[in-house]
């Protein structure tokens, strides 16, 4: 089996994820921490785009690395996260603590790899996409205003509540209900 | 190109794998956030998965309805750690043990 371009395109980009995953969980600078979260999720989308959805890799870059990230990076700048943090969060990333449970939780890994490969009905054509073809914004949209145009509504009502609900947790409190809730 | 679709659901196991350790293991509650953006970026990448295996665009438009969860739960919970820094001076989940549960 010879591996064409696309294929190796898509194993070198996803495991750009999973390594840029890991330096995000063990990483304790938070700003650090956001960057490689930028880079694990622009390799997603890399990985979208091979699998036939330009549309989704799209959003990904814009919606994900572009919006999402920047309201990280100003909540980490309102944080103002100072040596202690980071101290604490050492204490937990000591790596005699990680041996054992990583060393049985691999086991698992490598099981759950043997059954994921040794399955050799998916769907109607076996171990493999025969032909991966491009799935294009014009359907996305037709079926996103067509069946599925009632959970379209209820997203926007979530997101309507999220804008709400932001709004009312980040804005000042006003002087006297901050004294009652101190003194409980 | 063929990508076997086994691969592709080993890639996203890994994935939801880490944030899991990621969310469970951190006490900052900023980590903590951020891993659970890259477990449900490992959802979206199965939906993503199986829209192409079946040549579907029902898989992308799954992912745009898990797009706006993350969207609504980022500015929601961004929000509450605001908060929490104002209230208690700190990002430690370990110090909201208030209600002794």
């Amino acid at each position: 089996m010879n591996i064409e371009s696309g294929q190796l395109l898509f194993y070198v980009s996803g495991s750009i994820a999973v390594l840029a995953s890991l330096f995000v969980v063990t990483n304790k600078n938070a700003v650090h921490a956001l960057l490689y979260l930028v880079v694990s999720l622009l390799a997603l989308a890399m990985c979208f785009y091979l699998l036939g959805a330009p549309f989704a890799a799209a959003l990904q870059i814009i919606v994900y690395a572009g919006a999402i990230m920047v309201l990280f990076v100003f909540a980490v700048m309102i944080f103002n996260i100072n040596q202690t943090d980071i101290d604490r969060e050492q204490q937990w990333l000591t790596w005699q603590s990680w041996v054992g449970p990583s060393l049985l939780a691999m086991i698992l890994l490598g099981e759950i790899v043997f059954v994921l490969l040794s399955q050799q009905n998916w769907a109607t054509n076996p171990s493999s996409v025969t032909q991966i073809e491009l799935v294009d914004a014009r359907a996305v949209g037709s079926l996103l205003f067509g069946p599925y145009l009632l959970a379209v509504e209820i997203a926007s009502f979530l997101l309507l509540a999220g804008l709400v609900g932001g709004y009312h947790l980040a804005k000042e409190l006003p002087k006297k209900t901050t004294t009652q809730g101190g003194s409980q | 190109m063929t990508v076997p679709i086994e691969h592709g659901f080993v890639l996203v196991a890994l994935l939801w794998a880490i944030g899991l350790v990621g969310l469970l293991s951190r006490k900052n509650t900023l980590f903590m956030l951020m891993s659970m953006e890259i477990m449900l970026n490992a959802g979206a990448l199965a939906f993503i998965l199986a829209g192409s295996l079946w040549q579907q665009a029902d898989g992308q438009v799954i992912y745009i309805l898990i797009l706006s969860i993350a969207a609504a739960e980022v500015g929601l919970g961004l929000a509450l750690l605001i908060r929490l820094r104002q209230h208690i001076g700190d990002l430690d989940i370990d110090k909201l043990d208030e209600m002794k549960g």
